[in-house]
């Protein structure tokens, strides 16, 4: 079947296998490899991308699905020579070991931070109508989901919270 | 300088953009050929009958593999020749590859598998520790026995004694990159391999001895890993060899990566642990014999499990003296993954149960553990302790089960054996007597020269307010009928050098070209752990330059020949004085060349700040080079370091198996839900001892990445195997990894203020698994929580599940 998807800004059509996960149809078939298979059954947020805005595990998520949909990955964040705002987060931070898990972990991340802004609740949140803003708690919660097992969390924390910051 | 600087990781600007390559990212031909094992459901017995036809007319199928269609039998063994890379017929564990697919997709591959039609003959598994026993499955002929004095004479003279067993599970890697290789067929036959591997000496070996190539004609590059912690130091060797033959076989280009679910089932985990204790001790609580048993479930096939288990004896007098002391460690053989090398490679299981007696003893004496750990500890450093009347019997008078218990292991031909493997058993032989006196030694013989944990116990129980902490945890315990909070110190000392005596070699290479640009190359692999950048900082401080000077080049078997595997935590130590020998060559090459040329005496000039100063002549590195280069001197070095005073007999547990210890102390406080067992970390204060740091900011990230994979050891991850022996937590959907909200509360880390007494490089310390044993602590603190609901000790077993924190709760209640 085919599939049209815009990645970065730029426009792919696919023509693939029903059964395609949006991540294969990344890596595989557009060749952008900065999105990374952990798990492959959304445990580990490895494969974290953003779908017209908003944060989703590639892995459980057709291709098929997303026909015309507006992609962002790690890689249209920004380059290694002009970073984007938490991509720099996170290197001034050390925000990563191995990492393997870090374009996941910066994907969340920035999604985590409009979430915040659109005033969205998370299960920590002391109530739904009002956010307690970027509390510690915060932003534990809402990156639960990606999962680092050189275990650089707290730098990880620190790269975000110093992004929220500079944010404001 | 740029050694004990804070400097970031040197592929910072690549991890944080996508741009980071790993092994699955490496663009590869479109005719490359993807690789999946057809797996056995079943954990032991025979196949019947294999039909592959199906598999053969599946979409995108290339090629099938059964064993006798293999060149060989392709083994996969770090040690003992024990692992076929395909069955022979007869399944060793749920898991097990018994045929190979090459497809054009990974996922045709993967879907080909499913359609053989396999019958099976089974068999009654040995799975359990008791069954094992029972049935005499074990590696080696009998228990390995070390021992010190008369310790069935001192429990039973000794004024109290405790005893108990306490069960410590496996762990998981969950490396979040999954094992990967990529196989590039050469001219001639040649090979070159990706691989995701902390030994890329090893995946040269065997695919050499697979393909029957020397071991020239096989090429293994590793520029990083998705995170290895011991789990890609024998694991990868399957995919590489897989990859290599299917390569050679078809001439395409050949890659395989496990899903994670196959990654789990396929590869070993940490080693699994009971252990019996016995001990005996005074009114202070000052232990006067400990006998301990170790059992541990080896799986299917050897690996590295004979050093594994080693290593948990050898820790399993964790920081304290003891005059009388008896281990006994049987491996035993069981239809389940190979277990292997997991960061602390058995040394945290040995130390958690000696955790374990002094929390136990301290509970019988109703004093504070902390109390009881400090009267127990070795002699500080200086030794200025007397020895105490250790009657030095030899072990005759011992227990001995089986003649073959003492027999040195057969040595194997040279092509036989992986020798750069951790599974080689060569045994060094020891010379006698080497503590000087006033220094006590440890049960195997080894004086401990270097203690520090008395001053480092007492500023961490200063700093994190101990007593009052403690005070204030049992006055909350007694207002509070069902939360109860719990607090425990707990030390790590952790022996650094392989126990395999000749693996403590490292060479490197280095080019200095031209233009003072730096190229440094060494048999380290990176994993996230900060070795190349570590190694990076001390070339650019050799030559006096900045960092950006120097590039850092993937890991190469054709650069640096001969190498050990990244793991025991010895990769700056050993990287890190090759590459400064290597730099120092070309330095005194170049300081001879420029003081000859400007008249100075080549003692006086300086490499510092970017520039060389020669007599009164002030040069960039740069223009140094090119007079270097114009003047013909070699600006090529090789380097080459050994660990100095090592001598280990692993037979009779006997000499000096480490370099130095590395030192650590936590403490963290607990509070347990009485009704559900659900338990959280409130806070975990961290000193740690790294020497003089290499890099403060790598080393604090090692000591907390590795206290939390410790905590997650022995709280939340649980192996879980079926009575069939098929393991049943074979995702995270199942088996819980810490996640970003499970840290402490509050997370305090500090690095104490020291230096290696022993000559390492720039007088760091290794850090990469001694952090590890720092989340007992949490079991402890565990401990005391649960000891708070009732007067029976908790005998908590790991990991401390709510499950079993709850059973335990139960327990001391007498429920």
């Amino acid at each position: 079947m085919r599939t049209t998807l815009t990645v970065n800004g730029e426009r792919h059509d696919l023509s693939h296998d029903e059964r395609l996960s949006l991540l294969d149809a990344i890596r595989d078939q557009i060749g952008l490899t900065g999105t990374k298979k952990g798990c492959d059954h959304g445990q580990c947020g490895a494969c974290t991308v953003h779908v017209n805005g908003r944060r989703v595990n590639s892995c459980l998520t057709l291709a098929a699905m997303h026909d015309g949909d507006e992609i962002t990955t790690i890689e249209g964040l920004g380059t290694p020579d002009a970073p984007g705002a938490m991509q720099a987060s996170f290197q001034a931070c050390d925000g990563f070991q191995c990492g393997f898990c870090t374009a996941g972990q910066i994907m969340s991340a920035s999604a985590v931070l409009e979430e915040i802004g659109r005033g969205e609740p998370s299960h920590v949140s002391s109530s739904l109508s009002s956010i307690d803003g970027m509390t510690d708690g915060e932003l534990a919660e809402r990156m639960s989901g990606n999962l680092c097992r050189c275990s650089a969390y707290p730098m990880i924390r620190a790269a975000i919270a110093r992004a929220a910051e500079a944010a404001e | 300088m740029s050694v004990s600087k804070p400097l970031p990781h040197d592929a910072a600007k690549l991890h944080v953009t996508g741009t980071a390559r790993y092994v699955d990212d490496i663009p590869t031909p479109a005719n490359a050929l993807h690789l999946a094992f057809g797996l056995s459901p079943i954990s032991a017995g025979r196949i019947k009958s294999m039909d592959l036809d199906p598999v053969r007319a599946a979409p995108g199928v290339v090629a099938v593999w059964a064993a006798d269609d293999l060149p060989g039998p392709c083994d996969c063994s770090p040690s003992n020749h024990d692992e076929p890379l395909l069955s022979d017929g007869t399944i060793h564990y749920a898991g097990q590859p018994l045929f190979l697919v090459a497809a054009t997709s990974h996922h045709a591959a993967r879907r080909a598998t499913r359609a053989a039609q396999v019958e099976y003959e089974e068999a009654k598994p040995i799975l359990t520790i008791d069954e094992a026993l029972a049935a005499n499955s074990r590696f080696e002929d009998g228990p390995r026995i070390w021992s010190r004095g008369d310790t069935a004479g001192a429990l039973k003279d000794a004024p109290h004694s405790v005893e108990g067993s306490i069960e410590i599970g496996g762990q998981e890697h969950f490396y979040l990159e999954g094992q990967a290789a990529l196989a590039m067929p050469q001219e001639g036959g040649d090979m070159v391999v990706h691989s995701s591997t902390q030994h890329p000496t090893e995946i040269q070996h065997k695919v050499a001895e697979a393909l029957g190539l020397p071991m020239h004609a096989v090429r293994v590059e590793t520029r990083r890993m998705g995170g290895g912690f011991g789990g890609k130091e024998s694991q990868g060797n399957a995919l590489a060899v897989a990859c290599s033959v299917v390569a050679a076989a078809t001439g395409r280009p050949a890659r395989m990566r496990y899903d994670r679910d196959d990654d789990f089932v396929i590869t070993g985990k940490r080693h699994d642990f009971r252990i019996a204790y016995r001990a005996g001790f005074d009114d202070d609580g000052r232990l006067a014999a400990v006998e301990f048993v170790h059992w541990t479930r080896c799986g299917w096939s050897m690996d590295l499990s004979l050093p594994v288990a080693d290593r948990a004896m050898l820790h399993a007098d964790n920081a304290y003296f003891v005059p009388n002391f008896r281990i006994e460690s049987h491996r035993l053989r069981t239809n389940m993954q190979s277990a292997t090398a997991f960061r602390g490679f058995g040394g945290p299981q040995g130390m958690a149960a000696m955790e374990r007696v002094v929390d136990h003893v301290a509970h019988a004496l109703g004093r504070d553990p902390l109390e009881v750990r400090r009267v127990n500890y070795y002699a500080a450093a200086g030794g200025s302790a007397p020895m105490p009347a250790a009657p030095s019997r030899d072990a005759s008078g011992q227990k001995k089960t089986g003649d073959g218990a003492e027999a040195p292991e057969v040595t194997r031909g040279a092509m036989e054996e992986d020798a750069t493997s951790r599974g080689a058993q060569s045994v060094t032989p020891v010379h006698e007597g080497h503590a000087a006196t006033g220094v006590q030694t440890t049960p195997y013989g080894m004086p401990v020269e270097d203690f520090i944990l008395h001053e480092m116990t007492d500023a961490l129980a200063e700093r994190c307010d101990y007593d009052a902490r403690r005070a204030a945890v049992a006055r909350r315990n007694a207002a509070n009928p069902v939360l109860k909070r719990g607090i425990a110190l707990t030390p790590v000392k952790f022996g650094i050098s392989f126990t395999l005596t000749h693996l403590n070699q490292a060479g490197a290479l280095v080019h200095v070209y031209q233009d003072g640009s730096i190229v440094m190359n060494h048999g380290g692999t990176e994993m996230g752990q900060g070795l190349f950048l570590k190694v990076a900082q001390v070339a650019a401080d050799r030559f006096g330059v900045g960092i950006e000077a120097v590039k850092i080049t993937a890991t190469d078997t054709a650069k640096v020949p001969n190498t050990s595997a990244t793991a025991a935590s010895s990769g700056s130590d050993l990287n890190g004085m090759a590459v400064k020998a290597a730099c120092d060559e070309i330095r005194g090459r170049m300081a001879a060349h420029l003081a000859a040329l400007h008249q100075a005496d080549a003692g006086s000039v300086r490499f510092e700040d970017g520039q060389v100063h020669v007599g009164g002549q002030v040069l960039s590195f740069a223009e140094a080079a090119k007079e270097c280069y114009l003047g013909r001197v070699s600006l090529s070095a090789t380097g080459f370091y050994k660990t100095p005073k090592l001598e280990w007999d692993r037979i009779k547990g006997q000499g000096r198996p480490f370099f130095y210890f590395a030192y650590g102390a936590a403490c963290s406080e607990v509070v347990v839900d009485t009704l559900t067992g659900e338990h959280r970390i409130l806070s975990t204060h961290i000193l740690h001892d790294c020497g003089r740091s290499l890099n403060p900011a790598v080393d604090r990230g090692q000591i907390e990445g590795g206290f939390v994979q410790g905590v997650g050891w022995l709280t939340s991850e649980e192996l879980v195997w079926d009575d069939k022996g098929r393991l049943r937590t074979h995702a995270p959907s199942t088996y819980k990894i810490p996640a970003c909200s499970d840290r402490p509360d509050v997370f305090e880390v500090d690095l104490w203020d020291g230096e290696n007494r022993e000559e390492t490089i720039y007088r760091s310390k290794a850090v990469g698994e001694p952090p590890f044993m720092l989340g007992i602590s949490v079991l402890m603190a565990l401990s005391d929580a649960v000891a708070a609901c009732g007067d029976a000790y908790p005998a908590l077993d790991a990991p401390a599940t709510p499950e079993r924190v709850l059973a335990a709760i139960e327990g001391v209640r007498g429920a």
